[in-house]
């Protein structure tokens, strides 16, 4: 309820990115019934134009590029947030951890994530997945954990300018536990650059799922991802086709939605009246 | 005779929730060469606002919509930045409250000192840098020629405001804006201060404006007192006149001196000890002691006061009794039992009983929390209260601080600073507490409101007989409310006793500087103590 009375008053820019938001996720959700062809189905000629039949052209095997693309929002979008959240969710607990317990903790969680952080990512996560195999259960479990020691360094910080504060004290002598002065005193207060940093997060994510589809440790083909989509089709911008531009231009649409809903979370949380 | 500053008519509006409101309503001021004119009234009385529109500036945020402001001849409103920046820092300067949020701490004082006079093409810094040192010499710090070579962080609080007051002076400006300069300071180095103040603005007859809450500060200072109240005059006069002679009732309200508390039997048995701190030592680094051997009790139904200045180790004691720092000796005793040392393994009722409320309630109440919840909180904590029950001791707290039930809903940003010091009073007050600490908590909030505070205080005590151990630098405060006094100074206790003893000589050396340090509200106090205490010192 509260949701609808903020909404109501929200500027159009926010909803705009509702609407974005909400485009991409029906697409994702209703993909099945809205596509005209089969996901890995090849229906036509490679790189062939837009036309009534196929309403984005076709991409570089064949392949409706609509129907790759509503697809793609699945993989993609799912893929992307649940990584996103699995790692605000580790990144999140073990700074905020690190902040309200001090000492021992912190030192040998930040130590660690420090080893973490010393290797490149990239590379890293090539050698993760090369290990434990190939899934997207484990991509997700990789990604995360990677992604994670960006996002604890955040909390950490944050919820340390946090826990010096007089009524974190005043619920430390009160005798509160470590979990609620994390829940109830920390975390509300360390939410607006957290959030703000999950926009970005988000993006950057699919960005590396690509990258590592790339490498040929992503999303497998021909599952469809856009991330992996641009990179199959990037071949085609040299003989002026642009195909892979859909892909593309998909990523930059929810990017740009996702990060106008940021923008408005971040107005109304610090409290300012629009 | 021409006056050196004329403002008229002066409107300041300020820029929130997307219009402009006025914040300063028409405002007449007028100052003469050599004149000291004292500007003061609560925080949003618009003060600092006047003090830097007569410079033809205003804060970010701020502008001024009409009215006049000549200063020498030259009109200010709406001139163009060419011709201000030729007033600005030569010719009017400007000396803000916390000289150490003031300096850049990379550089040298002198540096700093020379940056007006060096820009301004007046001098250059050879010059500036011999000229410092009469300033220095005037302003009275120690090793006048030495001293500009030091970096901010190498001087006292006290020094700092006044080298502040000598970079103020550099270009012999015919105006000083002085914007509470000696409020962040203890009141034995806020003597320093406003002595050095009076002698430079006499000896180089230079105008101020001086701006404070402090109706006995300003009695020291000013020649003509103007008091402001959200943006309005509210009376003007004479220094002397004003003081003798009030017109206004809310003048009255800030000259009147609180009232004394009636003095308690405190011959009570040992039995009435609700708390007692044993023989305590404590540091921070495990080395070097902050606190030796301290012994204190606090009685039920009474208030122990805990007097000195900053860095004497009043807070860090209160960290030893609540146990957020284990002490290195002694024991903290509650009715007789040892408690332990270390906040982690108290139990939940011996945390319950003790209770405290912090300087800043601003700092002290998650801003994310409804009242609800604040004060809720501890109830539920505490005693498991929920659902109806708990509402409704909520509202009885919120009944007892005096504060309207519809409160209940709101976050803390939408109060005030009193409101929200009541809060935290309210918040101690649920978990049922034997003993309050009250960390400077009338120290942030304006003359009144503090005052408000006070009573209130002394109210609940009356009404629930909870002890409180009351830590201030405020002697007026302590003289309000407290039964029994303490005074520290670098982590030993200097003296202590019943207030009666305390209060009346003779004194231990340092409660003497402490009390004799107090403005009173008579304008010949600081010319007179300075005497006496040249006196003394020729004696010795």
């Amino acid at each position: 309820m509260a949701f609808f009375k903020l909404l109501r008053k929200s500027p159009i820019i926010a909803r705009i990115g509702l609407v974005m938001i909400l485009l991409n996720i029906a697409a994702a959700i209703l993909a099945p019934v809205i596509a005209p062809y089969g996901e890995t189905e090849v229906v036509g000629d490679v790189w062939m134009p837009m036309s009534s039949e196929h309403l984005l052209g076709t991409d570089h095997i064949g392949r409706d590029m609509f129907t790759r693309l509503l697809f793609g929002a699945r993989n993609t979008i799912a893929i992307a947030f649940v990584i996103t959240m699995c790692s605000f969710a580790v990144g999140i607990s073990c700074g905020f951890f690190a902040a309200t317990l001090g000492g021992w903790t912190d030192l040998i969680i930040s130590r660690l994530v420090d080893i973490l952080m010393a290797i490149p990512v990239l590379i890293f996560a090539l050698v993760m997945l090369a290990i434990v195999g190939n899934s997207i259960p484990k991509l997700i479990v990789v990604i995360a954990l990677l992604d994670s020691t960006r996002v604890y360094r955040l909390s950490r910080a944050v919820a340390m300018d946090i826990e010096v504060m007089e009524y974190v004290e005043a619920a430390r002598l009160r005798g509160e536990g470590t979990w609620w002065l994390m829940r109830h005193e920390i975390l509300p207060n360390a939410l607006p650059p957290l959030v703000a940093e999950f926009g970005l997060r988000f993006c950057f994510v699919f960005l590396f799922i690509a990258a590592l589809s790339f490498l040929g440790l992503g999303i497998q083909p021909p599952t469809a991802d856009w991330g992996g989509m641009v990179r199959e089709n990037s071949g085609a911008i040299t003989f002026g086709i642009f195909t892979p531009l859909w892909p593309a231009g998909a990523i930059a649409f929810l990017t740009v939605g996702v990060n106008f809903i940021v923008d408005w979370f971040l107005h109304v949380a610090s409290g300012l009246k629009d | 005779m021409k006056k050196l500053l004329k403002i008229k008519n002066l409107v300041i509006e300020g820029f929130t929730d997307e219009k402009w409101i006025e914040i300063v309503h028409g405002i007449d001021l007028t100052l003469e060469r050599g004149e000291v004119l004292g500007l003061i009234g609560e925080s949003g009385a618009g003060k600092s606002t006047i003090g830097m529109a007569s410079m033809g500036y205003t804060r970010q945020g701020c502008r001024i919509a009409s009215g006049s402001i000549v200063f020498d001849g030259t009109e200010l409103v709406g001139a163009t930045s060419q011709v201000k920046k030729t007033v600005r820092g030569r010719r009017i300067a400007y000396v803000a409250q916390s000289a150490a949020a003031s300096f850049n701490p990379a550089h040298r004082l002198i540096k700093q000192y020379a940056e007006a006079p060096v820009k301004h093409g007046l001098m250059s810094f050879a010059e500036a840098a011999e000229n410092a040192v009469e300033i220095y010499e005037n302003l009275l710090l120690p090793d006048p020629e030495k001293i500009g070579y030091r970096y901010p962080h190498q001087v006292s609080g006290g020094q700092l405001q006044r080298a502040m007051v000598a970079m103020a002076m550099a270009c012999r400006p015919d105006i000083i804006v002085f914007d509470e300069p000696t409020t962040a300071l203890d009141v034995t180095t806020q003597i320093e201060v406003l002595a050095a103040i009076k002698n430079i603005t006499r000896k180089y007859n230079t105008a101020a404006i001086y701006i404070t809450h402090d109706l006995a500060v300003v009695a020291q200072l000013a020649d003509r007192i103007m008091v402001l109240r959200y943006g309005d005059l509210v009376e003007e006069n004479n220094a002397r006149d004003m003081l003798a002679d009030p017109k206004e009732e809310y003048t009255r309200r800030l000259l009147s001196v609180r009232t004394l508390r009636e003095d308690k039997d405190l011959s009570a048995s040992e039995k009435d000890v609700i708390l007692e701190a044993k023989n305590i030592s404590a540091s921070y680094t495990g080395k070097e002691t902050v606190l030796e051997d301290i012994d204190l009790k606090v009685r039920r139904g009474r208030t122990v006061a805990l007097v000195g200045e900053s860095g004497s180790g009043k807070s860090t004691l209160a960290r030893v009794i609540t146990g957020l720092l284990p002490p290195l000796t002694g024991k903290v005793l509650y009715r007789n039992q040892e408690l332990p040392p270390a906040l982690k393994s108290r139990t939940r009722e011996s945390l319950r009983i003790m209770q405290m409320i912090y300087q800043m309630p601003d700092t002290a109440l998650n801003p994310r929390q409804k009242i609800r919840k604040i004060i809720g909180r501890p109830l539920s904590f505490y005693f498991g209260m929920r659902g109806k029950a708990c509402e409704d001791r909520i509202l009885e707290l919120l009944d007892m601080i005096e504060l309207p039930d519809h409160y209940i809903e709101r976050l803390p940003t939408e109060l005030s600073g009193g409101e929200k010091q009541r809060i935290c009073i309210a918040r101690a007050l649920a978990a049922n507490p034997e003993v309050i600490i009250c960390d400077e908590v009338t120290s942030a909030l304006d003359q009144l409101v503090a005052e408000g505070i006070l009573e209130l205080l002394q109210n609940l005590q009356n009404k629930l007989q909870v002890s409180y151990l009351f830590i201030t630098h405020d002697l007026a405060t302590v003289k309000a409310i407290s039964d029994e006094i303490v005074v520290m100074l670098q982590g030993r206790i200097v003296e202590q006793g019943v207030k009666k003893e305390i209060l009346t000589p003779p004194h231990h050396e340092y409660t003497e500087l402490l009390l004799s340090s107090v403005p009173e509200m008579d304008p010949d106090w600081l010319d007179n103590l300075l005497k006496e205490r040249r006196n003394n010192l020729a004696k010795v």
